[in-house]
């Protein structure tokens, strides 16, 4: 049949400048540069070009850009082209069009209508440089109250198993199968390094990282892919994964090109087999099956780790997240809309769920409302793009945050949306064993902590801007924030007041 | 009609909260002599500058020997109806031994007073059915201040009271003829709102039962304080710092039945690497108090002064951003803002010394003498 589509990219290549070294094709994984035997020049099949940019950045000459094609459809509010071509794609396929990546739809992103605090004149400013600024965060069940003996001062209440992060920032679920061993390795050893902790996603973890399962947390999802006791016991903590932000109410699907056999041993199924996750978990079908496998769980470890539910943002994450706390969870993980996935139904991705930041809002302020808040640790995810976000997350009132795409980009991606093809240029989210070498797990693992550390710097100025110097006393503290732009109901919801009142 | 004029309101502008900056006193006889507030109104004074005449008040400890067993309740009443309202109610779930007016000095000049009254009440063991009696107690405390328009309860502790006011604490006192009473035990408080017209109520001490608190500070994380005590069913009603202050205290010794040497690592807690340093026992006791209570650590510039019957306790923030000066003379225990007030009223000192942030300085009643200790043993941050 032939493709209605237009090009997306224009390849432009200097010719001053192109130097015919075939770089570009070997850096392209979609298959658009190639040498043309008959002319011998290096030449573009435009139509393949996802901009990814990565023949752009490995070109020594600097003689590739990529461009939009700019080609006018006439205007229309209603038809726009993304439209229009999603409809002349699926009538050339007939199936469910697939996306990678979190939605690119302009739902209100809140972070950028909240602005904070600082001090002035009747308090001042702390300076991190000078003084200490503390970001330790411990996750995990709190008691309502402590027992302390009088006089002696020891302490009678054993609390449940606290898990510290220097930094509230941890790296979200990617799977392995989804992204490479390198990947991981790369995550394990920045999580390592900065002390917080990465979480494997729904694939298990390769045995080669055991080493790294201090700062690990194990996911446990609908197809409960390499779930067996080692791996249970070999991380920090535990999560079970109910739903994603990117696909809320939906499975995964890793195809079985990309179950290689050290995937397949890790997962523990068949090589080459297509790995397929359930939509629900299938002994969850209510909450009291929900507060079984937690409880489950936590026999298994002889109850030394935090379990933590991993939910989608939905219409009434609020009172599943009560039902959660209720169910025995020590920590509740809300992904957003904005949330990220390998793989995911573009109509899902682009419509079902909430806003991280109206969330938050929402299930903090209800478990403070049925005062069993420090009966859990919220982590938020879901679109966290830098240090303001962060920040912005705590004072709604989450723990800390879980970062997923930004993790990616920092590694290389350019969230060209392509990750469920299998061929990421960048060799993050791919099996491809020719692609995946392209991630160096030292430099991976430098460049995320880097990242790490700038927003831990960044979140040290911001807080000593306000004039607290400990993170617990942001969290929740919605009185440094203040909405712009935002209707009554918004700031009602968020809690937050206009800026200027 | 209800009266709702600025001058009747704490915090109208309704701002996150009441910002200002003060002057602090306090002495205490720890034998548990007691001594006219001469001194203590000298050494307010001398302080002027600090305050800037929109609020000044004291609290006194062992004021009211006679009704020693019962609950003093000190009101301010901006309307004649208010004070019906509360007089009934005080009536149907009280024992009331004594109602009478407070006695002022009428030739002070001070705006907007209000009526002052006072009670001695002992709960009716039917309104208790059973709950103790401080819970009951403050239950109908919140009560009046929040349902009955115009009344406000300011005192409601036992062989104590606090007098305050809107005008520069050294009028306060004269207006009460402060002068007069005695006490083992007393606190002052000099006041620079910024965003107060000059509420009485406002003013500090703030009290609950016999816990009083008055506060130098801006308290950065009020936002959070306020949200946590609130799920313990604190109403935060005045929209300020130092309410939250006095309901921690509450929550954390009181009902939690926390050691005050613990309740202070709460609110002032040691940095996460002074309690790597800790040996283990204490290290365990302290994170657990940060871990579980880290939403009541008072962040931000402050110097309290919090006592209650017996005991007087200053402390800064972590990182002292706010001055506080504490001294000892034989059985008299000194905290003030400024040395020079200590020094105007006694001359010679034993000691005088500026604590560690963070680290509380304690008086107690009875054989020991002045307890400074260092719930917090390292230095911190800044000297
Ligand atoms: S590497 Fe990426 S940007 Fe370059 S041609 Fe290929 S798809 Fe396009
Ligand atoms: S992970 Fe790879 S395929 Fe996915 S958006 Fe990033 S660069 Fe593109």
């Amino acid at each position: 049949m032939k493709t209605y589509l237009p090009n997306r990219f224009i390849v432009e290549r200097d010719p001053a400048r192109c130097i015919q070294c075939e770089v570009c094709v070997n850096q392209c994984s979609f298959d658009v540069n190639y040498r043309d035997a008959d002319e011998d020049e290096v030449r573009s099949r435009e139509e393949n070009c996802v901009g990814c940019h990565r023949c752009v950045l490995f070109c020594p000459t600097r003689a590739l850009n990529i461009r939009r094609t700019p080609l006018d459809y006439r205007e229309n509010a209603n038809w726009r082209p993304e439209i229009i071509e999603d409809i002349i794609r699926q009538a050339e396929s007939g199936g469910i069009l697939l996306t990678g990546m979190g939605t690119d739809k302009a739902h209100p992103i809140y972070w950028d209508r909240l602005v904070l605090n600082a001090s002035q004149v009747t308090n001042p400013s702390i300076d991190p440089l000078r003084e200490p600024m503390e970001l330790r965060t411990y996750l995990g069940r709190k008691p309502d109250s402590l027992t302390v003996e009088p006089g002696s001062l020891a302490l009678k209440t054993k609390l449940a198993p606290q898990v510290a992060i220097e930094v509230p920032i941890l790296f979200s679920a990617l799977s392995y199968g989804a992204v490479s061993i390198n990947v991981h390795k790369s995550l394990a050893r920045a999580a390592t390094e900065m002390g917080t902790l990465f979480n494997t996603g729904e694939g298990g973890l390769h045995r080669k990282l055991y080493k790294y399962g201090a700062n690990t947390i194990c996911q446990v999802a609908s197809g409960r892919f390499g779930v067996h006791p080692d791996y249970l016991n070999v991380g920090r903590i535990l999560e079970i994964k109910i739903g994603q932000g990117a696909k809320p109410g939906i499975g995964g699907h890793l195809p079985g090109e990309k179950v290689s056999a050290e995937v397949a041993a890790t997962r523990m199924i068949p090589k080459g087999t297509d790995a397929l996750s359930p939509a629900p978990q299938h002994d969850i079908y209510s909450i009291e099956d929900l507060a079984q496998l937690i409880s489950a769980l936590k026999e298994a470890t002889n109850y030394t780790k935090p379990v933590s539910v991993k939910i989608a943002a939905v219409h009434n994450a609020a009172a599943i997240a009560s039902g959660i706390a209720r169910a025995g969870a020590d920590i509740i993980a809300l992904d957003g809309i904005r949330g990220a996935t390998g793989a995911a139904p573009k109509i899902i991705r682009d419509n079902v769920g909430i806003p991280i930041e109206l969330a938050i809002a929402a299930v903090d302020t209800r478990l403070r409302q049925e005062g069993i808040r420090n009966q859990v640790s919220l982590i938020a995810a879901g679109g966290i793009r830098n240090s303001g976000d962060v920040i912005k997350a705590i004072a709604l009132g989450a723990d800390a945050v879980y970062i997923g795409t930004a993790a990616l980009v920092a590694l290389g991606c350019t969230v060209c949306q392509q990750c469920h093809t299998g061929k990421c240029a960048w060799g993050i989210c791919t099996s491809d064993l020719r692609l995946t070498k392209r991630i160096n797990p030292d430099i991976g693992a430098q460049r995320l902590v880097n990242l790490l550390r700038g927003w831990s710097l960044e979140i040290k100025e911001m807080l000593g801007g306000m004039g607290v110097n400990a993170l617990e006393s942001l969290r929740g503290n919605r009185l440094h924030l203040r909405g712009v732009g935002l209707t009554d109901t918004e700031l009602e919801i968020l809690g937050v007041k206009m800026a200027g009142a | 009609m209800i009266d709702r004029d600025m001058n009747k309101l704490n915090n109208p502008y309704n701002d996150d909260k009441v910002i200002s900056a003060c002057s602090l006193f306090g002495m205490m006889d720890v034998s548990g002599k007691v001594f006219s507030g001469k001194d203590i109104i000298r050494a307010i004074a001398n302080m002027h500058v600090r305050s800037n005449g929109l609020g000044g008040g004291f609290a006194v400890y062992g004021l009211y020997p006679r009704y020693a067993d019962y609950y003093a309740f000190h009101l301010m009443y901006m309307n004649k109806q208010a004070r019906t309202e509360t007089e009934d109610l005080l009536k149907e779930n009280f024992h009331m031994v004594l109602a009478e007016e407070i006695p002022v000095n009428p030739c002070i000049a001070v705006s907007n007073a209000p009526g002052l009254w006072r009670y001695f009440l002992e709960p009716e063991a039917a309104s208790l059915n059973g709950r103790p009696a401080d819970d009951f107690v403050i239950e109908k405390v919140m009560q009046i201040n929040t349902c009955i328009e115009g009344a406000f309860v300011f005192s409601s502790g036992k062989n104590m009271g606090v007098f305050k006011g809107a005008a520069y604490p050294e009028d306060i006192a004269s207006y009460f003829r402060l002068e007069e009473y005695a006490g083992y035990l007393w606190t002052a408080h000099g006041r620079f709102p910024t965003n107060t017209p000059g509420w009485w109520g406002g003013a500090h001490p703030f009290n609950i039962l016999d816990w009083t608190v008055v506060h130098n500070g801006e308290i950065s994380s009020y936002g959070i304080n306020r949200r946590y005590l609130e799920m313990f069913g604190y109403a935060c009603t005045l929209q300020t710092d130092t309410e939250v202050i006095a309901y921690a205290v509450d929550l954390l010794m009181r009902r939690h039945k926390l050691p005050l040497e613990a309740a202070v690592s709460v609110l002032a807690p040691a940095f996460w690497e002074e309690i790597e340093r800790m040996p283990a026992a204490k290290q365990e006791l302290h994170r657990a108090l940060r871990t579980v209570y880290g939403s009541l650590l008072l962040n931000g510039p402050f110097t309290v002064i919090i006592a209650r019957q017996g005991e007087m306790m200053g402390l800064t923030d972590r990182i002292r951003l706010r001055p506080l000066t504490a001294a000892t003379r034989g059985d008299m225990f000194f905290l003030s803002s400024e040395e020079s007030a200590i020094r105007l009223v006694c001359p010679e000192l034993d000691r005088a010394w500026i604590p560690m942030g963070g680290e509380p300085v304690i008086a107690r009643l009875g054989g020991t003498k002045v307890v400074a200790e260092g719930a917090v043993a390292a230095a911190k941050g800044a000297c």
